[in-house]
């Protein structure tokens, strides 16, 4: 059995994702205290191998299969890869590739799977594993027993410096880099790449702002909306709001924060009726500080928040546009 | 076309969770059970799909609680069949199990979409769709926000992180998870559910739990998250909490004067 960690790493418009060097700085410390290597999987963009100077391999490849999102030609080089390789762990993200990648994964190269990940140690022979479960609600303590397992990892958990060469101190070329010879692998694809479609830049700009007023399902119908509008015109913030109101097509999608959406940092992020989802925290959870307004006291958006409040929504909304129109 | 949905009921997150005795699993006998939000998100998109064409739209579940509620709106939302695998089926099962018990109900199906909500928030998943297509060798996608369909193909839009689409041409049959329907799922009256619940319409196959060789994932128990991170609860009615929050934005200089 070997002791090696491999990353799938991902990326977009031309660059890695912070979970990819999240990831690979897990997998580093992962490797380092069990004697393995650290593999990375690169697909589509092999000019961005010498960042990833913290793997000991980078295993790449610029088949025209792989050079958009293809989620079954993903899952195929994958599957290719860790038949040969045989790590002991695979780590992904959860993000959609991941998604597709890591479950088929564990059918093809049967393996167990956690999902959700928040931590990853190692236990003995085991591995330990945290997870975030019933929405952010509960966390689950995972034993993964037997030789090989795969985690798909929540965006943030990990630092990303760990697994930047730069920072960790590796030089971009202590990696190795080598090109996987995937011929045959994609004989047959049905899943073909028709078109790739960049969201619209919206009216405003959520990431810039350093006060965001954000709302949630609380809000309860598109009416009601108003009452928050007024409340970001009062104090000049950006109306954003969480996933829910977005799919309604109750507000722009560029006004979404979260995993599917855009990343905010702003210096105050008022958070009114969201219940914090592992979804949303991604987006938001590196503001300076929150402010959540929930009626659950026990709301998973607690949990990050700086301050918080279970007054309703409304009440709390009409007192603050009192005070700041004043 | 025959178009099966998958659903599921979750505990509502909005109530409290109570765990059993071991700390291993959620107390069932109190919750309150919902249907997965994502799954009513499916079963609108495959209600779209049933409209724009000629198709047959299926939906099915394993037996857990309260399920059959959720079976009948569906039915009376417009879905021409019901059925409830029956079976071995108590507690947690975990996401590899479930994907058999469905892979081998649908094996003796003929089927073109499988179409299952994106993820349910209960577990530590999101792995059902890839999981289940991987079982049934067949493409999936997750993620989808809209599905379309013809001879034999499908076209699908299946978000990537930060809103990007890529627009997939499948070959049918497969398994698309769904994340957002092409429109708000509708709405069906409580009388309507009733009528359908009055026709009977559910039918109860046994399904076979199959051997999985899944004991390598063992869940140990379930923890509320430490408390060390939770936020400063600001005291008083409304007025008070305006109070801080706006002297907090002061501070900031996010508020003028
Ligand atoms: C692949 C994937 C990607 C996703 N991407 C995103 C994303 O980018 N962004 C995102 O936000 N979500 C995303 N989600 C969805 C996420 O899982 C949650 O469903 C969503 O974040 C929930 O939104 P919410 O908190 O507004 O709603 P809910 O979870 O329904 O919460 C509403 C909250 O309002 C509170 N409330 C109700 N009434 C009042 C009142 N009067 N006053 C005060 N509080 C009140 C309730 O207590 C409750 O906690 C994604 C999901 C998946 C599967
Ligand atoms: N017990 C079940 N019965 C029917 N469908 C299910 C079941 N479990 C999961 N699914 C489907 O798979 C999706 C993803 O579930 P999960 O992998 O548990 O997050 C759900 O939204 C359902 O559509």
């Amino acid at each position: 059995m070997g002791n090696d960690v491999l990353v799938l790493a991902e990326h977009r418009n031309g660059r890695l994702s912070d979970v990819t060097f999240e990831l690979v700085g897990k997998a580093r410390e992962l490797a380092d205290r069990g004697g393995g290597r650290v593999l990375a999987v690169l697909l589509g963009e092999t000019s961005l191998a010498h960042e990833l100077g913290v793997a000991d391999v980078v295993l790449c490849s610029e088949d025209p299969a792989v050079a958009t999102y293809n989620a079954q030609a993903y899952e195929r080089a994958m599957v290719h890869v860790v038949e040969r390789q045989q790590p002991r762990l695979v780590l992904t993200s959860t993000t959609t590739v991941g998604m597709d990648v890591s479950t088929a994964l564990s059918v093809h190269w049967p393996a167990p799977l956690a999902s959700y990940v928040v931590d990853v140690r190692r236990d003995g022979e085991d591995l330990a594993v945290t997870c975030r479960a019933y929405g952010g609600k509960l966390l689950a303590e995972v034993a993964l027993t037997g030789p090989r397992a795969i985690c798909a990892v929540i965006a943030g958990c990990f630092p990303a410096a760990d697994g930047r060469s730069e920072v960790a101190g590796r030089s971009e070329v202590a990696g190795q880099v080598e090109l996987l010879d995937l011929e045959g692998v994609f004989d047959g694809l049905g899943v073909s790449v028709a078109q790739v479609v960049e969201p619209e830049k919206g009216d405003v700009d959520i990431t810039a702002a350093d006060l965001l007023v954000s709302v949630g399902r609380g809000i309860g119908s598109r009416e009601n909306l108003e009452v928050v509008q007024e409340l970001a015109d009062a104090l000049g913030a950006p109306l954003a709001a969480s996933r829910p109101l977005i799919d309604q097509g109750w507000l722009p999608k560029a006004r979404q924060v979260g995993k599917s959406g855009l990343t905010v940092r702003p210096k105050v992020y008022l958070a009114l009726g969201i219940s914090g989802a592992p979804e949303h925290l991604e987006g938001m959870q590196h503001a300076e500080t929150v402010i959540a307004c929930n009626t659950d006291p026990k709301a998973p958006i607690f949990d990050v928040a700086t301050y918080g409040t279970t007054v309703d929504l409304f009440d709390l909304t009409d007192e603050l546009v009192k005070r700041v129109q004043e | 076309m025959r178009i099966v949905v998958a659903v599921k009921q979750i505990p509502d997150l909005v109530e409290e969770l109570e765990l059993t005795a071991d700390g291993t699993d959620v107390d069932r006998e109190l919750l309150k059970m919902v249907v997965n939000e994502f799954d009513d998100q499916a079963l609108e998109e495959g209600l779209c799909l049933k409209e724009a064409g000629d198709a047959e739209l299926v939906v099915v579940a394993l037996d857990e609680p309260d399920v059959d509620q959720t079976l009948h709106a569906a039915l009376a939302k417009g879905a021409d069949a019901a059925i409830k695998l029956t079976g071995a089926l108590t507690g947690w099962i975990d996401s590899h199990r479930r994907a058999a018990l469905l892979a081998s109900w649908l094996s003796g199906q003929s089927f073109d979409l499988v179409l299952t909500g994106v993820q349910a928030a209960d577990d530590l998943d999101g792995q059902l769709p890839g999981l289940l297509g991987a079982q049934l060798e067949v493409p999936h996608i997750s993620v989808a926000v809209r599905v379309e369909a013809e001879d034999g193909m499908a076209k699908v839009w299946q978000e990537l992180a930060g809103g990007t689409v890529v627009v997939d041409e499948v070959r049918l049959p497969a398994v698309i998870g769904v994340q957002a329907a092409r429109q708000a799922p509708r709405y069906v009256s409580i009388s309507r559910i009733r009528q359908a619940q009055q026709s009977g319409g559910i039918t109860e196959v046994e399904v076979q739990a199959a051997e999985l060789g899944t004991e390598q994932f063992a869940l140990r128990r379930l923890v509320a998250p430490e408390a060390a991170g939770h936020a400063e609860m600001l005291a008083g009615g409304a007025g008070e909490v305006a109070d801080r929050i706006v002297e907090l934005l002061r501070a900031k200089g996010l508020v003028r004067s």
